[in-house]
């Protein structure tokens, strides 16, 4: 290891595994931060459409957090949840509420209002209202909004390393000091790999759920 | 926990000398005006004039998206071991001030270029044609009716940019740049979670100021009506590291 080449197989046969840990936490930490933002923005959008006046608090408050470094944000949770995968998973939950609640707000509002008449109409009402006529319709606008988050979560997770749990961050903070570079250059593409692959499962995921979509493109 | 921060804030010593407040905040906030400046130099007459010729419009709308999936941490720890240069102290800038401030632009571009890009690209077909019909040539057009029209989106570009380099200047602590991220990233060192968070509530607090200050900003230069109307569908936020 005398070389400091930018490529190295050496370093990929070698440490292959820890590479495969990295990138194991990495998606661990982005799919759960994503599905719980996901399940707390969800209700937050429904109160913010359902009371005016807590619109802007909902709206403002996230947008306000989404301003704070996450380096700050890691650091202001530290003397709540300490040195855990918490700390950066509550941080990231945090950042993905911004996005994810004004998409979820912005599909919802998106609803024409005759489709829900006429789904009122035929008897729809409350959840059913919302889970089979509202919801598919703003699907477009919550999948944008979830690709949008879930690709920002996987570059921000690398912060955590702050913590010890950054994912691919990790192997990038340890380089800081060895000045590897294999180590940078492996680490850094992988995330942009990672951002990419979710990038394309989310979109093949709206494909298939809103089957509608392209044929009215195509029309 | 409350009472340590206060005492740290109260200490004359946590804010003398090059760890101290004073020296990182004026790091920090020369590192975001300079990085700011460059970019909207940089960027914003590219994104101007493609907006107006109506071309380059894939590449200035999806800049964004590409800037949103690398991380920040990686450009910045690349360029630190990269560059054969821009390591060294730059004067007020402290230590590799050159390597921070080519990644801050990298960036504050996207942000600047897709808003500014969309914000005259969209401007009303109609306002235009009449602006022509009126023997307006490209330059008063771009001048008289673009630029007006599309500032408030410009002005959005600006204020993303601005808390976008904010963030990313806080992150190059951890390539031990310079900046006010070092006060966090020195508290880690020495285990004092007082001064993790006396280091988070300064950069967190003044992130919060600025973009209070830049949405003021916009509010006196442009009609919030329509600033508000024409950002919604144009783009989500960037990411903020």
């Amino acid at each position: 290891m005398v070389r400091n080449e930018w490529i190295c197989g050496e370093y990929l046969r070698s440490r292959g595994s820890i590479l495969g840990d990295a990138v194991v936490q990495h998606v661990w930490i982005t799919v759960v931060s994503v599905a719980l933002g996901l399940l707390i923005a969800f209700p937050l959008a429904l109160l913010a459409r359902r009371y005016r006046q807590l619109e802007w608090i909902v709206v403002g408050a996230t947008t306000a957090l989404y301003t704070i470094p996450s380096l700050a944000l890691f650091a202001l949770l530290l003397p709540v949840t300490g040195l855990t995968a918490t700390t950066v998973v509550v941080g990231l939950v945090l950042y993905s509420l911004t996005i994810l609640v004004r998409n979820l707000l912005e599909g919802l509002r998106g609803v024409p209002d005759d489709v829900r008449e006429s789904a009122l109409g035929m008897g729809y009402g409350g959840p059913r209202l919302l889970f089979r006529v509202e919801l598919p319709l703003a699907l477009p606008s919550i999948m944008a909004g979830l690709r949008v988050a879930t690709v920002s979560t996987v570059a921000l997770t690398t912060v955590g390393a702050i913590i010890g749990f950054g994912g691919l961050g990790n192997l990038l903070f340890q380089a800081v000091n060895t000045q590897f570079r294999p180590q940078v250059l492996v680490a850094g593409v992988l995330c942009v790999v990672l951002a990419v692959t979710f990038d394309l499962l989310l979109l093949a995921l709206q494909r298939i759920l809103t089957p509608w979509a392209k044929t009215r493109a195509a029309a | 926990m409350i009472g340590e921060v206060v005492a740290w804030f109260q200490d004359p010593v946590n804010w003398r000398g090059e760890d101290g407040v004073w020296n990182r905040l004026i790091e920090h906030s020369l590192l975001t005006l300079t990085a700011t400046l460059v970019a909207v130099l940089i960027g914003l007459p590219i994104a101007v004039w493609l907006g107006h010729i109506g071309r380059g419009g894939v590449l200035a709308v999806n800049i964004s998206n590409v800037g949103r999936a690398v991380p920040t941490f990686a450009v910045l720890l690349l360029l630190s071991i990269a560059l054969p240069f821009g390591t060294d102290d730059l004067g007020p800038y402290g230590r590799a001030g050159l390597a921070t401030l080519i990644a801050l632009v990298l960036f504050a571009l996207p942000p600047i270029i897709t808003n500014a890009y969309v914000g005259v690209r969209e401007v009303d077909k109609d306002t235009v044609e009449a602006a022509r019909g009126m023997g307006m040539q490209d330059g008063q057009l771009l001048r008289r009716v673009e630029l007006p029209l599309g500032l408030p989106l410009i002005l959005a570009g600006v204020r993303l940019a601005v808390v976008q380099v904010w963030a990313t200047a806080t992150i190059a602590a951890l390539v031990a740049g310079p900046g006010l991220g070092r006060i966090i990233t020195l508290g880690f060192r020495r285990q004092d979670v007082t001064e993790v968070v006396a280091g988070a509530l300064i950069v967190g607090v003044i992130a919060l100021l600025l973009e209070g200050a830049m949405v003021g900003l916009q509010r006196l230069f442009g009609p919030v009506a329509r600033a508000r109307r024409s950002q919604a569908p144009s783009a989500p936020p960037p990411r903020v590291e």
